[in-house]
């Protein structure tokens, strides 16, 4: 027996994306344009699902989910590229009033994660009194101390159905790994869900993940994970240090594309109109015809 | 005799103006998110008369020495990813530099959207991490084109809270033009300096409400030529704030 002995949680990106169902709370790892799993948003994208509902701190993972039309309600602090400040699809699914938008604070954000993670139904938090984030959510109540007089916006724990996350090792058992510089929220995001899947760059032997990085970077336990799929160079086109950085010149790419509706039906074609491999794939040829 | 030292750009007055706004803070960690020139004056303050500030690589490494913009840090002194970042916020040792798009004479601002919230004519980022900011840790502002686009009378959306919402500190804003304080009895924006070449008319021309302006407005202080030296070799070599900030 080897260490990867065990009922195997290995699965195929559509298995994955054919377990998701119209209207879930869907969460999204990474933060920005940073470590999404964006081969499982493809897949998405091209599957029939509908009316979700979409946690994130939001990268070009909620750009596309809402250019493909599969977005309800988006809870986020933001939708950025990083490199570039505004995500063009998000800008325009809000200006067309295509999507129903959750904002919060991210320090907010993240206490709702922590409290769904947790079992609480809430967290307090000084952060969002005063602004017009509480104005935007009359949902949201406040709390006062039991030990003093401070008021406190209480998050509610942002419970999800589903965590997709993108990690760089994982085992075939769903222990996973990040080796870059920031862990981001996805540990959160797996526990706050009631079913998580993890795309990884590479999948390894348990006993190699520890040749790779500390055993602090284990940040994903299999008790949190229902499935496991690899995906190389499934983060693209946002960073996923030290696999692969952000392509820069592909993300410009898509900010263009995603500005103009003709360019964006060209760029669809080209790029999102095959599977996971077929992307790979245009996305090589379009690297050897503009070398940089 | 000191040697010649060609004359500042309007971009290092800028940054040495983002640097003074950290004169004083300690041991705390400067999160100057809004662009180069905070960026560079926060490290510009740490390596001249702050040198108990903590600063970034730009990423989630806390770095040895200031770190020049665009490089990674030499040496690590700490990490900082962003859930630390967002329990510094509730900490409270941190000062933050933001970059509103607009921001009204309390201090209020906003990072949303333009236009009504329910459909804006312009989304912008989103709150970010805006409003715990705010309430929670000082907080100045660097706006690289001051404009009465960026300075209303009232804000569409609060992302930020100013003074009159409970804020628990708005510092100062730095312009390309001028640095705001608002050391007025009820914390209405006050104009503190003009940079040198820009005069008080101008600033007013370019700001959508009345800030107080005391009779005498001084000018922005230039920079050393030691800071000059440390901006230009050391910290910006390539010369990034001169590009958020057009001569």
């Amino acid at each position: 027996m080897t260490t990867t002995a065990g009922p195997g949680k290995v699965m195929s990106i559509d298995e994955v994306v054919g377990s998701l169902a119209d209207g879930m709370t869907v969460g999204i790892g990474g933060w920005g344009s940073r470590r999404k799993p964006m081969a499982l948003v493809r897949a998405i994208c091209r599957s029939p699902l509908r009316d979700l509902t979409v946690v994130s701190y939001g990268g070009p993972d909620v750009g596309l989910l809402c250019a493909a039309g599969k977005v309800r309600r988006l809870v986020t602090a933001f939708a950025t590229l990083d490199s570039i400040p505004l995500e063009p699809h998000f800008r325009a699914a809000r200006q067309d009033g295509a999507i129903e938008l959750t904002e919060y604070d991210e320090g907010m954000f993240m206490f709702g994660l922590y409290a769904a993670a947790h079992g609480l139904p809430f967290l307090p938090t000084p952060a969002g009194l005063g602004s017009d984030v509480l104005r935007v959510n009359p949902s949201l109540r406040t709390v006062r101390s039991p030990y003093g007089d401070e008021e406190l916006v209480a998050v509610p724990a942002l419970r999800l159905d589903v965590a997709l996350v993108h990690m760089n090792r994982a085992d075939a058992r769903g222990n996973a790994q990040y080796l870059g510089p920031d862990p981001y929220m996805d540990d959160l995001f797996v526990k706050a869900a009631g079913a998580s899947y993890v795309s990884c760059e590479r999948l390894v032997d348990t006993s190699d993940l520890l040749k790779e990085g500390p055993l602090q970077s284990l940040l994903i336990s299999r008790a949190h994970v229902a499935g496991v799929v690899e995906t190389p160079n499934g983060a693209h086109f946002t960073d996923c240090e030290p696999d692969h950085r952000r392509d820069e010149a592909f993300q410009r790419l898509y900010a263009k594309a995603a500005a103009d509706p003709g360019a964006w039906a060209a760029f669809a074609e080209r790029f999102l109109s095959g599977d996971e491999t077929a992307y790979q794939d245009a996305v090589r040829a379009f690297r050897e015809e503009s070398p940089r | 005799m000191s040697p010649t030292v060609a004359a500042a750009s309007r971009a290092e007055v800028c940054a040495v103006a983002c640097a003074e706004l950290f004169r004083g803070d300690g041991e705390i960690v400067a999160a100057a998110v809004a662009g180069f020139v905070p960026m560079l004056g926060s490290r510009l303050a740490r390596a001249t008369f702050a040198p108990d500030l903590l600063t970034t690589d730009g990423g989630p490494v806390l770095s040895a020495e200031p770190a020049p913009l665009g490089a990674s840090a030499a040496v690590a002194e700490g990490w900082l990813p962003f859930r630390d970042h967002l329990w510094l916020v509730l900490n409270g040792r941190r000062h933050v530099v933001m970059g509103p798009s607009q921001i009204d004479p309390y201090g209020t601002m906003n990072i949303s959207a333009i236009g009504d919230w329910e459909r804006p004519t312009r989304q912008l980022l989103g709150s970010r991490g805006a409003p715990g900011n705010t309430r929670l840790n000082p907080t100045s502002y660097w706006v690289p084109r001051h404009s009465t686009r960026v300075f209303t009378e009232k804000v569409d959306f609060a992302s930020g809270v100013g003074w009159d919402r409970g804020a628990r500190e708005i510092r100062a804003v730095v312009t390309n033009l001028c640095v705001f304080d608002f050391a007025t009895p009820d914390h209405r924006m006050r104009l503190r300096t003009v940079h040198p070449g820009v005069r008080v008319d101008d600033v007013l021309a370019a700001t959508g409400f009345e800030p107080v302006v005391p009779d005498e407005v001084p000018e922005t202080r230039v920079p050393t030529a030691e800071e000059l030296r440390i901006m230009r070799e050391v910290l910006d070599p390539k010369g990034l704030r001169d590009r958020e900030v057009p001569a």
